[in-house]
């Protein structure tokens, strides 16, 4: 078997295409910066006697701009699709073989899409995304990795821990004969391990840990943010100095301190477990409380399935006794998720403070204290669902910041074990020849970037979105 | 004024001795001492002698007294063993105990020695703190004009062309954290293999297997160059652009709807003149705060930039430190790194305060 191209035999007419829009984007870019700073960048208004005026160089750059980066944009897809259609991956190229393994990721990503824009009037927030396109690139981005997560033993095309002889470092596209598909389509790393199916892999360690550390993080968060905003005083003072002690912290530093086998032994983390895991149980428990004790056979209900659900996960994650055995984290993984937990959720405090001494002034809230409503009613059920804009945005800011934590323990090696796919692992592992054989490093890289790009768009396009009204 | 900085100060100390006390706790946790005991003693040492050296070196007993001896307000241990030989904390053996002083903490100078690079760590971090003096200051020559134009020109007409470009970009490089840019970095002009560097060598502009830009930024300890310093400095410049960007874009934007920028242009004030004189100068308050609320990010990206490019200055010390459980190394470079953070909010706090008209303390 042979070596496979980047693009296959669609490149040939492809390429050169790709190429010249790439080239045409590059000058255009560079010359609307040159516009701008010189003044020449003016917009086209009517002049005095109704006449328009001539493009200005500025806006005719911005054309330029436009239509290059269409026309690279289509190229690659030209490319992806004519790669879909090909026979064998022969033919179809990397950047072709790589989209037909992607095929469950695609055909999810249309469903949802097409789901979606159908029925987006009927979808409150989640559907007005749909109305901005940066909103919608973030969300596509996004899913795809998550699809790719739930659908990576389809995507790989070997196992992400075998190591195969004579592969070691090897280029993309390598054959490898002794593989069920036949190629390493990213190439090996240095110990002769497919860099593709690791890097699918990957999405799926990033995609359980990150999401879950950021949801208790705001579990635990709007839990101290909101009576400390609400009630002020001693109170507030207390937890913002300690909330402000651990944003003092470099996070680096909190890590190597947090995140290593010794502290393993000394029962700090399960300690942490035991303290931030709690949060979750508490908020659920007073949420439904003050929601319904007037009702008391219902409240009763609530708080007895939230009890009896938390405690049992309670009892399984943070101290590892579960009876039945399902609720269980790795001592490893309880120690990083513990750690991410803890340097994020100061800062969903501050936020969730910051919020609530704003919203606590509004006329609602003097209304519910008026007809006799107790604290914590005003706070979970009249501020909490009024601050819901910013705290979405931030959320999905803030899974994109933990996925880079993650890869900053991963990078420096802390709390994973060494052969984990994950990409911050991953990373390095490649770093070490980066110069010589960067391909091993930089499919991780790119993987995470574009995670992390994508939760940004898409926090930008919910922010747009929650403004308008 | 004096009392605001007064009380701002107090908190500062309170909270820095709060930090360097929770660094003091998980640094001198049991397992790491013991470890440390058999790695300055025997790897061979029974369980018993693992506790007896730990005791014999000032190791036990609360750890408040301990903190309290490292911080230079307890007088350091002593510890005479069978023989009569006396050590303790505040001299060496064979030295006369009667004329050492009785305290030697940090408030008197005495940082400890570096059981990894076995040297005082004084020494040893002065000299790598200087190096990571000139990473910083290379990367705040770059990030800050950067990003404060950036921001001035795509908030000056909001919804833009421009200001479209220009924030997509932002977002994508806070998106783009130091190890990713690094690796990107490297790939596209470091290496012999991609990117740009075999085409140079292909039209021969640089000589075959030789790269634009060096991979590797160790031999910018003595020597800076523009080859050798570029990717570290962009690697740490980009991530934090776009977020001073996006912050000054912001401002920018605010600053543009205000009624004296209406009124200048209505009086026929040119858009320029507008921007320079009117606008930027309020625009700019807001920014001074994020880029000096930046150093504890920047502080990370030192350490990651440093162990990848392998530049050995104060983030390349913490991991080493880190990770050959070198305790008093560890707990200087948290010192300092804790100094660096509480200095740089104070400075922010105070220079709003002195920026902000609006803003007046009595």
């Amino acid at each position: 078997m042979d070596q496979l191209t980047w693009t296959g035999s669609a490149g040939t007419v492809l390429l050169p295409v790709f190429e010249i829009a790439v080239l045409a984007l590059v000058l255009s870019l560079l010359a609307k910066l040159l516009f701008v700073l010189a003044g020449l960048d003016v917009p086209r208004l009517p002049g005095p006697d109704g006449t328009i005026a001539a493009r200005s160089p500025g806006l005719m750059a911005s054309m330029g701009i436009r239509f290059s980066f269409f026309a690279a944009l289509a190229a690659i897809l030209c490319m992806l699709a004519a790669g879909a259609v090909m026979p064998t991956p022969l033919e179809a190229g990397i950047l072709g073989a790589m989209a037909v393994r992607f095929w469950p990721v695609w055909l999810a990503l249309a469903a949802t899409f097409v789901l979606s824009i159908r029925f987006r009037r009927r979808l409150g927030l989640y559907g007005k995304l749909f109305d901005s396109t940066v909103g919608m690139i973030g969300f596509a981005i996004v899913m795809f990795w998550v699809f790719t997560a739930i659908f990576a033993d389809v995507i790989i095309t070997q196992d992400p821990f075998i190591q195969l002889s004579g592969l070691k470092n090897k280029v993309p596209g390598i054959a490898a004969p002794d593989s069920p598909y036949g190629w390493y389509l990213l190439g090996g790393d240095h110990l002769a391990r497919d860099v593709f199916s690791r890097m699918v892999m990957g999405a799926r360690e990033v995609l359980k840990i990150a999401p879950a550390a950021t949801l208790f993080a705001f579990m635990v968060g709007i839990t101290l943010g909101l009576p400390a905003g609400y009630f002020g005083g001693k109170l507030d003072t207390f937890i913002s100095f300690l909330a402000n002690l651990v944003l003092a912290f470099p996070v680096i530093l909190l890590f190597y301190l947090l995140v290593t086998p010794e502290i393993r032994d000394t029962g700090i983390p399960i300690v942490l477990a035991a303290l931030l895991f709690l949060f979750p149980i508490i908020f659920l428990t007073v949420l439904w409380n003050s929601r319904y004790y007037t009702n008391p056979p219902q409240r009763n209900l609530y708080v007895g399935i939230t009890l009896l659900i938390g405690l049992w996960a309670y009892s399984g994650l943070a101290f590892n006794i579960d009876p039945l055995g399902i609720w269980s984290m790795e001592p490893n993984m309880l120690n990083v998720f513990v750690s991410v937990v803890f340097v994020n959720s100061p800062g969903v405090f501050r936020i969730v403070r910051g919020l609530v001494m704003d919203i606590k002034a509004r006329d609602y809230v003097a209304a519910g204290q008026t007809r006799g409503e107790g604290p914590w009613y005003i706070m979970l059920w009249e501020i909490l669902p009024n601050a819901r804009g910013p705290l979405i945005v931030d959320f999905c800011l803030r899974i994109g910041y933990t996925t880079i934590l993650l890869g900053t323990l991963g990078f420096f090696g802390l709390g994973v074990s060494p052969d984990s796919p994950d990409w911050g692992s991953t990373i390095d592992d490649g770093r070490k020849l980066l110069n010589l054989f960067p391909h091993p490093a930089l499919a991780p890289a790119l993987a995470l970037m574009s995670l992390v790009l994508g939760l940004n768009l898409l926090a930008d396009g919910l922010r747009e979105e929650s403004l308008k009204d | 004024m004096g009392l605001f900085v007064l009380r701002r100060l107090g908190v500062m100390l309170l909270t820095a001795i709060a930090l360097t006390f929770v660094v003091f706790y998980l640094t001198n946790l049991q397992p790491n001492l013991e470890k440390l005991a058999r790695t300055e003693g025997s790897v061979r040492m029974t369980e018993e002698a693992v506790q007896d050296w730990i005791a014999q070196n000032g190791h036990s007993g609360s750890i408040f007294m301990r903190y309290g001896q490292w911080l230079g307000v307890v007088p350091g241990w002593t510890y005479t063993d069978e023989k009569g030989q006396m050590r303790g904390r505040c001299f060496e053996i064979g030295q006369d105990p009667t004329a050492a002083p009785t305290y030697c903490g940090l408030l008197q100078g005495n940082w400890g020695y570096s059981t990894f690079f076995k040297t005082p760590v004084m020494d040893s971090l002065g000299e790598k703190l200087a190096a990571t003096g000139w990473l910083m200051l290379a990367v705040m020559l770059v990030m800050v004009p950067t990003s404060l134009l950036l921001g001035v020109l795509s908030g000056m007409r909001e919804g833009s062309a421009t200001d479209r470009t220009l924030s997509t970009f932002s977002i994508a490089s806070t998106a783009t954290p130091e190890y990713v840019s690094g690796v990107v970095l490297v790939a596209l002009f470091a290496t012999a293999a991609t990117g740009i560097s075999p085409l140079l060598a292909e039209y021969g502009l640089i000589e075959p297997k030789k790269t634009l830009f060096l991979a590797s930024a160790t031999s910018a300890m003595d020597d800076i160059t523009f080859w050798n310093f570029a990717l570290p400095v962009m690697t740490i410049a980009l991530y934090g652009i776009g977020y001073i960007a996006r912050m000054t874009r912001a401002s920018m934007t605010e600053v543009m709807t205000q009624q004296y920028i209406r009124t200048a242009r209505l009086k026929g004030v040119p858009f320029r003149t507008v921007v320079m004189r009117h606008a930027l100068r309020n625009a700019l308050i807001a920014p001074f705060t994020v880029i000096m609320l930046q150093f504890p990010w920047l502080l990370n990206g030192v350490v990651i930039v440093e162990s990848l490019f392998n530049y050995k200055g104060f983030g390349w010390t913490l991991v080493q430190a880190a990770s050959n459980n070198d305790i008093p190394l560890l707990l200087a470079c948290s010192v300092v790194a804790v100094v660096v953070v509480l200095l740089t909010q104070l400075i922010s706090d105070i220079g709003y305060v002195f920026l902000n008209p609006r803003i007046r303390l009595a």
